[in-house]
């Protein structure tokens, strides 16, 4: 394989192969930033892979007061899912669990989309008859009574089919420290990229997988060719000197916001170098005929 | 295109029905057939042609200048476009409009906004009794669109009202929000005696603690309100207020218990 080089980091020819997801957003609100993060981080638990969480979901952007409906603090966060009716149950399910409990929160629509979730909408009943509708300023919310006084909720978000899933970097490094290193740096950059989130733990997954497997019934199983201790009796992709691979997933909103995503995380692994870091940089595809978007990694060079 | 104007002659002689000059009404008569319109209520039959000179073309933005409180019905069932008066209104300003803007300079009558679903009313100077109300016999009042008025209100303001917002920045009288289904009614500048009365659903929200209320409102606490926030932000927002009025935690009464009891009154503590 071709190996195309930036600042002592090799870059493979290869691309990531990505699959359109349906997607919405939410902005939830609290009375300060760490509880606008715990409503946010507890309702996107869980949700690392469609495989089997239902959904992939994180928080997209942090936003200051200055930036939300109701002037606190808050967060957009992001779902994805591979239906609308299971993109339905999974907000519906998550908010009501996971906001609505959460001291002080509030829920507004974080999208504009082709069609309508049910945000408020779904979770008015749990007013039992108390719950209010408001309509102003060409939007709909419902007030729903709770233990420290009103859940303020927008009775709607918006559904997007632009969405994309599935895109990925995998950086493979000299040892675990180092893999580390780079899939940290590569989070922070992405982290700044508006409309995409890695739904991961912390951004970052170690398990990557391959499609299928030896046992009936899996779905998804180790990806042997990245797997260091399997080096020597699979078809391996590393090196005699590579011995940890870490894989970041991104969801974007858009295509663009996928690529971006990606550049993003290129370019910081790239600036880390391989003394820190990874000494390379591929990503998983299957060939090319699963996923609609491909996302070439030397058109994502720094 | 310049705004289709009417330039009052003199004061009307009578009473005048001004419901058929709405944009949409207007929108591809000919300056003759718009002269021909009848406006009288009596049988002498007053003209366009008789009462106004007219200039300009643009049907979509109607303007009239000079007003009188004999001019009723103004904006009736208007759907689009804008209708400015530079004067008073008499009874029924934008009964039953469903879009576009009436904006009235002066003051206006009585039943102004009178069940209107949509669109825009702003009344810079005073409004008469029953704002936004329901003639007799019909069952809900305003439902739906944004009713300000930069004055006073008289008695029974947003009466019967069951969706929209209505606001009065000076004051009102006696019954503000009577018989209320829903919506929100808005009164800055203090309200007169018993506000709410028979309110089944909906909310007042005040800049202060209403002086006297009907006993059937119980005292609701005042905890922190979201709802307050966001909708502190729209009304400046929408140009009805300069600043907050609830503030981030609102007393709240609720009733009215002898109906429904689900509504509410609001006030900056």
């Amino acid at each position: 394989m071709q190996r195309l080089t930036v600042n002592g980091v090799a870059i493979d020819d290869t691309f990531a192969e990505a699959f359109g997801m349906r997607a919405t957003a939410i902005i939830i609100t609290a009375p300060n930033r760490k509880w606008a993060r715990q409503a946010a981080i507890t309702m996107t638990g869980f949700a690392t892979s469609v495989i089997g969480c239902g959904c992939e979901a994180a928080i997209d952007v942090e936003l200051p007061a200055s930036q939300t409906p109701d002037g606190r603090p808050g967060c957009r966060v992001m779902i994805f899912a591979v239906s609308t009716d299971e993109l339905q149950k999974q907000l519906q399910n998550r908010l009501g669990q996971c906001v609505l409990t959460s001291p002080g929160s509030a829920c507004f629509a974080g999208l504009k989309g082709t069609a309508d979730l049910k945000l408020g909408a779904a979770l008015r009943y749990f007013g039992d008859g108390w719950q209010v509708s408001k309509k102003f300023g060409g939007k709909h919310f419902w007030r729903v009574p709770v233990m420290d006084g009103e859940f303020f909720c927008e009775a709607t978000t918006g559904l997007t089919k632009e969405a994309v899933g599935g895109g990925n970097l995998l950086f493979i490094a000299s040892s675990s420290a180092k893999a580390l290193a780079a899939a940290e740096a590569a989070v922070e950059a992405i982290e700044n990229v508006p409309g995409a989130i890695m739904p991961f733990p912390g951004g970052v997954v170690r398990s990557g997988s391959k499609i299928g497997g030896k046992y009936k019934g899996m779905i998804a199983s180790a990806n042997d060719a990245f797997a260091p201790t399997l080096r020597g009796v699979v078809k391996s992709e590393l090196g005699p000197d590579d011995n940890a691979v870490l894989e970041i997933v991104i969801d974007g909103e858009t295509s663009d916001a996928v690529a971006a995503a990606m550049k993003a995380g290129i370019g910081a692994v790239t600036a880390l170098g391989p003394e820190k870091g990874a000494s390379r940089i591929s990503a998983g595809n299957y060939g090319g005929k699963l996923g609609k978007f491909h996302y070439h990694l030397k058109d994502l060079l720094p | 295109m310049k705004p289709l104007t009417f330039t009052l002659r003199e004061t009307p002689p009578e009473r005048l029905d001004l419901s058929p000059l709405t944009p949409q009404a207007l929108a591809g008569l000919s300056a003759k057939e718009i002269g021909q319109i009848r406006l009288g209520m009596s049988k002498r039959g007053l003209t366009v042609g008789d009462l106004f000179r007219v200039s300009g073309s643009d049907a979509k933005n109607v303007v009239f200048e000079g007003g009188s409180s004999r001019f009723d019905g103004m904006g009736t069932g208007m759907t689009e476009g804008s209708i400015r008066v530079a004067g008073d209104v008499g009874a029924q300003a934008g009964r039953k409009m469903r879009g576009g803007q009436l904006l009235v300079e002066g003051s206006a009558g009585p039943h102004a906004g009178s069940c209107m679903r949509g669109g825009r009313l702003e009344i810079l100077g005073d409004a008469g009794d029953h704002l936004g109300g329901p003639l007799a016999g019909e069952l809900a009042g305003m439902n739906g669109g944004v009713l300000i008025v930069r004055g006073s209100a008289g008695a029974y303001a947003a009466d019967r009202m069951r969706r929209g917002v209505a606001a009065v920045l000076k004051g009102c009288g006696d019954y503000a929000g009577a018989r209320m289904i829903a919506g929100t009614l808005v009164v800055t500048g203090g309200v007169g005696r018993l506000p709410g009365y028979l309110m089944r659903r909906g909310s007042i929200l005040l800049d202060r603690m209403p002086e006297e209320l009907s006993p059937s409102f119980v005292e609701c606490g005042a905890p922190d309100s979201v709802f307050a926030a966001v909708f502190d932000r729209y009304l400046v927002a929408e140009g009805i207020l300069r600043r907050s009025l609830l503030g981030a935690a609102p007393g709240k009464f609720g009733g009215d218990n002898a109906v429904a009891g689900t509504g509410e009154i609001l006030f900056r503590r």
